[in-house]
């Protein structure tokens, strides 16, 4: 028993000195970390700074003049409609010319959302108008795109899914663009809502060239016979 | 720019900026709080409100556009359609969360209005611009269906 | 000397102490609120300095008025899962008072009062359920002792029903209100004698209510977004575009410039741009130049992050496993015989709750006053406290309901709050709204995080496990301690009873991605796993899942499992046919100490699962309020299917690319299955009911995708951004 006795009461002792060791420990890593947690940081304050503008990238379209060396007058009419094709085969047309009763949106042509239909005007149905959300103008706040005729395409002239060839024969086919040929050029030179895709606000990208390098283009097909790609 | 606008039947002379968002002049400038911001771009339909009894998402009609329409928010929403669907929305105990309801109801109340007996298509047509987040979609088809049942056809 | 009585007692409760209530250091000593010394010694130290709830005879959670209205004291957060009734009914229920004559408002944060405030964990009314029937059964005894003393006849004599007490051999009654005087001078009995189940009048029917649904359908439920104050300013932050990056410097000039902001500086975790309207302060911050540096930020892809953790779970990368469940002989050794492998991704998840991050915070020298629907209210306290330089009791915070959550405000962090206060200390004496816009908030992180699951499955020749092996790649909720979020739903599962060994190992890689809790936490994914899994194997045994799971439910003992199978083949018609082109799925989860099993009817439209109804079956305990559970299964499946479908955060060199919902599609109503919900009879104390819905609906589609198909998904969601972009799909 005696000669226990020291070696508990090392034990105790280590004990002790352990603990008091562990809460100084303790203690130091709080103290520590309070002061870290405390400390003031130090903040960046306003300076000069010059906005970095990227270059704006446009998609031009070739002119009538461009196709001068095409002598074949049914191929050359094919080539201006090719030409105006790169406009009509752009997401910003095909979005609104869907096959089904939605439309498709963005670069993407993703399903719009929210769900939509197209209505017996293709305005939306009576209860979800396209005007629930797009006004008479592009909104830069919410960047909902706008204008004053937005609406679908009539499903006969749904373009998504067809070959250029059977866009151009629908075209053509007043059953079912109802249009003349001078009420086509027309509203591919004239239409608002067309126009808009040259002008469709945020950060979308516009169909190729400008509404009129396009309209010439159709003039163009239209004057050479309209003959259409295969 | 002073824009005089009309908010459940009283007009408001307004200082601002043309191109603000309604919903924040509803929200910042006339205190209707009940018009909701979700997301800003017209997707979830929270800051659904009447211009001319057409539902419109007021996050993304400017001030300027505004100003020729009466306008109602869900403050301002009565008539028998309104008291209808509030006590279908209770009956069901639609709401969780709560926050898309006032666009749900601006939205619901407009369906009613144009037809009293909506099937399930109907509904799916006019709230599917409505987000909730805590998908009480199911109450809330319900609670139409039972607002148009008491409601009954228009005379 | 000390005086032995004078220690006694930590469950004597004087009458005098319990008026005073909070006001005492022992103030967590309130009707029926039994705590031990250390929580007492919590209380007075978290709420030092600060104020306490106006004094109520009944305690710090029932408040009852001259009229007899019975006010109750909302402690947790109301989110839109119902709490407010639900703890309200618990305590009406012990009280025996009048439900349509009771109201509930929410507590403002206080430690010495209320005791720990967090909203987590599905565990609102689990871990309230004694204090709140305690509360109830304290004030129910002072009104019995009040009219024993009255009428002068036993206590035992003494009835008491819809806030009437009555002693009916005398034919005598009084009202709560009739009474109150008296009973506010009573001592409340310490362990009052609870209702056995057989007893509820209230709790499990149809008449417990939420009390919000007025308020909620009329615009005039005030969230935090829609608070104003006089002289208050709107703050908008900008933040690193990328995770982990640091503001090098910014130039306000221009941000100054536009007609309403008032300030622009820089803070710890941005820029704030401080303006008087909304609009003004998010076209200020349109307009403030900023540059980011991105030394220590995440820089990856998606494509990138999804190969890292694969070569992770393939012992390719530095990142070493630590085991979370082993069991049997050699269980690190190769597997040999017939051997089944699964594969799954998870990625990203955003919460999207409806109501963006916002709170409105004012400091004024050592007292912080914050409004916000502030989830986890006790941390917020202390995060706030730290941020402002003040201590915990200052922090004064008014919890309001929040328009959604799903875990996303309540974090460690405290993140978007913090930044609410340190504006406010910038600007001491005026109030300061931070709003985040919805691009703020899916971009900012706290994601359920991505996770990468190996499964080898050593199969005896009667098509049972013999040996499992389940391997998780997955970043931890949690700075310190076990990756436990990760592996819950995993670790201990039923399925393992069949095999001698199981090799269960976790991975942890620390990157710069903020994750966070996501409604269902890890049994968001790992409900998919097992129940996908098991799916798998039964087929492969040729077995019917149902007969299939049936065998591990019996061999595990697991009689909750088998009767909420049991329930859901025979309300859900399992095993009977479908028309041509559906099928069922079945899925059997525990998670939050609720079993809940869910039958999804789908068919294919376009490699695309369509679901037009799910049968759901759940094990909760004790139904408080089976309409508010039927409400959380309708909702967890909404937000789980959401999820399955769609659900998807992704980045592209670190840049978030879904911010708004354009790009992260939440399930609308032409999407919403009809939803049937059936509830286990029980007598079990109470378990959670705000998360368990959603883990099983992504494996009982899978489940049903793979009996239409007989392809295994082996990734979530099932459309993921390239599909949903394709031009030729229609939703």
């Amino acid at each position: 028993m005696m000669a226990r006795l020291p070696t508990l009461w090392t034990w105790r002792r280590r004990l002790r000195v352990g603990l008091l060791c562990l809460l100084a420990l303790i203690a130091v890593v709080g103290a520590s970390g309070l002061i870290y947690a405390l400390y003031p940081a130090t903040m960046p304050e306003t300076g000069p700074l010059h906005s970095r503008l990227l270059p704006a990238e446009f998609e031009h379209l070739r002119s009538v003049a461009d196709f001068n060396g095409i002598t074949d007058p049914a191929s050359r009419s094919i080539a201006f409609f090719e030409e105006a094709g790169r406009v009509i085969e752009h997401p910003r047309c095909l979005n609104c010319h869907p096959r089904t009763d939605r439309p498709t949106q963005t670069d993407d042509m993703r399903p719009h959302t929210p769900w939509v239909t197209r209505g017996e005007d293709g305005g939306g149905a009576p209860t979800l108008r396209c005007s629930t959300c797009h006004q008479a103008e592009n909104f830069a706040a919410s960047g909902v795109p706008g204008n004053p005729k937005w609406k679908l395409a009539p499903i006969e002239m749904a373009w998504q899914g067809q070959t250029l060839g059977n866009i151009c024969r629908q075209l053509l086919d007043p059953t079912r663009s109802h249009m003349t040929r001078d009420e086509l050029l027309h509203h591919v030179m004239e239409d608002e809502l067309v126009g808009w895709a040259w002008h469709p606000g945020g950060n979308r990208q516009p169909a190729p060239g400008t509404q009129q390098e396009f309209g010439a283009l159709i003039k163009a097909w239209l004057d050479t016979g309209a003959v259409c790609p295969q | 720019m002073s824009f005089v606008l009309s908010v459940n039947d009283q007009a408001h002379i307004i200082e601002d900026d043309g191109e603000t968002p309604l919903l924040w002049v509803l929200r910042d400038r006339l205190n209707l709080t009940g018009t909701k911001y979700g997301c800003g771009i017209a997707q979830c339909g929270a800051c659904t409100v009447h211009l001319d009894g057409q539902p419109k998402r007021s996050c993304s009609i400017p001030l300027k556009a505004a100003t020729s329409s009466q306008i109602t928010t869900i403050e301002g929403a009565e008539g028998e359609e309104v008291t209808a669907l509030r006590n279908a929305w209770g009956a069901h105990d639609v709401p969780q969360c709560g926050f898309c309801q006032s666009g749900q109801i601006m939205s619901a109340v407009a369906l009613l209005r144009q037809n009293r007996t909506p099937t399930d298509t109907d509904i799916d047509h006019a709230m599917s611009g409505n987000l909730c987040r805590c998908a009480t979609y199911n109450r809330i088809r319900a609670a139409i269906h039972d607002a148009a049942a008491q409601l009954g056809q228009p005379a | 000397m000390t005086d032995p009585a004078a220690k006694t007692p930590r469950f004597s409760l004087t009458r005098r102490r319990l008026i005073l209530g909070g006001s005492l250091i022992g103030g967590a000593l309130v009707v029926g609120y039994v705590a031990a010394n250390p929580m007492q010694v919590a209380g007075a130290v978290l709420q030092g300095g600060g104020a306490d709830p106006d004094p109520s005879a009944f305690g710090p959670f029932i408040r009852i008025a001259a009229d007899g209205w019975v006010t109750i004291v909302n402690k947790q957060q109301e989110l839109g899962q119902g709490i407010h009734a639900g703890l309200a009914a618990i305590v009406a229920e012990e009280l025996d008072a009048d439900w349509d004559k009771v109201r509930v408002i929410d507590a403002r944060s206080n430690f010495r009062a209320y005791g720990v405030q967090m909203t987590a964990g599905s565990n609102s009314i689990a871990s309230n359920w004694d204090l709140m029937r305690n509360a109830g059964a304290a004030a129910r005894s002072m009104f019995v002792g009040a009219a024993a003393r009255r009428w002068d006849v036993p206590v035992a004599e003494i009835h008491v029903r819809d806030s009437v007490v009555s002693h009916p051999a005398s034919n005598t009654a009084a009202t709560f209100a009739e009474l109150l005087a008296e009973a506010s001078r009573e001592k409340p009995l310490q362990s009052p004698v609870l209702k056995q189940v057989h007893d509820y009048r209230l709790i499990g029917s149809d008449r417990v209510r939420r009390k919000d649904n007025l308020p909620k359908s009329t615009g005039a439920q005030i969230y935090t977004q829609d608070v104003q104050r006089p002289n208050m300013l709107v703050a908008v932050v900008a933040h690193s575009p990328r995770f982990g990056g640091k503001l090098a410097q910014f130039d306000a000039s221009d941000a100054l410039s536009v007609k309403g902001v008032v300030d622009v500086f820089a803070i710890e975790t941005g820029v704030a741009v401080l303006a008087e309207t909304t609009v003004a302060a998010m076209q200020g911050r349109a307009a403030l130049r900023a540059e980011w540096t991105d030394t220590n930020a995440e820089t990856r892809s998606t494509d990138d992050l999804v190969q890292y953790f694969r070569d992770t779970a393939a012992g390719g990368t530095d990142v070493e496993p630590s085991e979370f469940q082993t069991m049997g002989e050699g269980y690190d050794s190769p597997f040999d015989g017939e051997v089944a492998e699964f594969s799954f991704d998870f990625p990203y998840l955003a919460h999207a709750p409806m109501e963006t991050m916002d709170c409105v915070a004012e400091v004024n020298g050592w007292d912080v006053s914050i409004t916000s629907g502030a989830h986890l209210a006790t941390i917020d306290q202390v995060q706030s406290a730290l941020t402002a330089r003040t201590v915990p009791g200052k922090v004064d915070i008014e919890v309001l309901p929040s328009g959604g959550s799903f875990g996303r405000r309540g974090n460690m962090s405290s993140d978007y709050l913090v930044e609410c206060v340190r504006i406010a200390k910038r600007v001491e004496g005026r109030p300061i709204k931070l709003m985040w816009t919805r691009e703020d908030e899916m971009a900012s992180g706290y994601y359920r995080p991505m996770s990468h699951h190996r499964v080898w499955v050593q199969l005896g020749s009667d098509g049972f496990p013999t040996r499992w092996r389940v391997h998780i790649v997955c970043q931890s909720l949690l700075p310190v301690g076990p990756n436990f979020t990760a592996t819950e739903g995993i670790a201990h599962s039923p399925y393992f009873t069949t095999a001698s060994t199981v090799d269960g190992k976790i991975f942890t890689p620390k990157f710069p991605v903020i994750v966070g809790f996501w409604r269902s936490v890890g049994h968001s994914h790992t409900a998919m796993v097992m129940e996908h899994v098991i799916d798998q194997l039964a087929r492969r045994a040729g077995r019917d899942p149902a007969d299939y799971r049936r065998v591990f439910y019996e061999k595990a003992a697991d009689s909750r499992r088998l009767a909420v199978m049991e329930e859901l083949c025979r309300k859900a018609d399992w095993g009977k046919p479908l028309e041509a082109g559906w099928a069922r799925g079945l899925a059997i989860h525990e998670a939050f100490g609720t079993v809940v099993g869910q039958v999804a009817e789908v068919r294919m439209m376009e490699e695309r699962p369509v679901v037009r109804r799910v049968i759901s079956v759940v094990d909760c305990g004790i139904p408080v309020s089976p309409d508010q559970i039927t409400a959380q299964m309708e909702g967890g499946i909404g937000f789980g299917l959401s999820a399955a479908l769609y659900g998807e955060v992704t980045l592209r060199e670190g840049l978030v690319q879904e911010i708004n919902f354009r790009h992260y599609p939440i399930l609308r109503m032409n999407e919403m299955p009809a939803v049937e919900t059936h509830i286990i009879p029980s007598v079990n104390k109470p378990t959670g009911m705000g998360e368990p819905g959603v883990a099983p609906i992504a494996p009982a589609v899978a489940n049903a995708v793979l009996a239409l198909t007989g392809r295994a998904t082996e990734r979530l969601p099932f459309l993921n951004r390239a599909a949903r972009n394709s031009a030729g799909f229609s939703l």
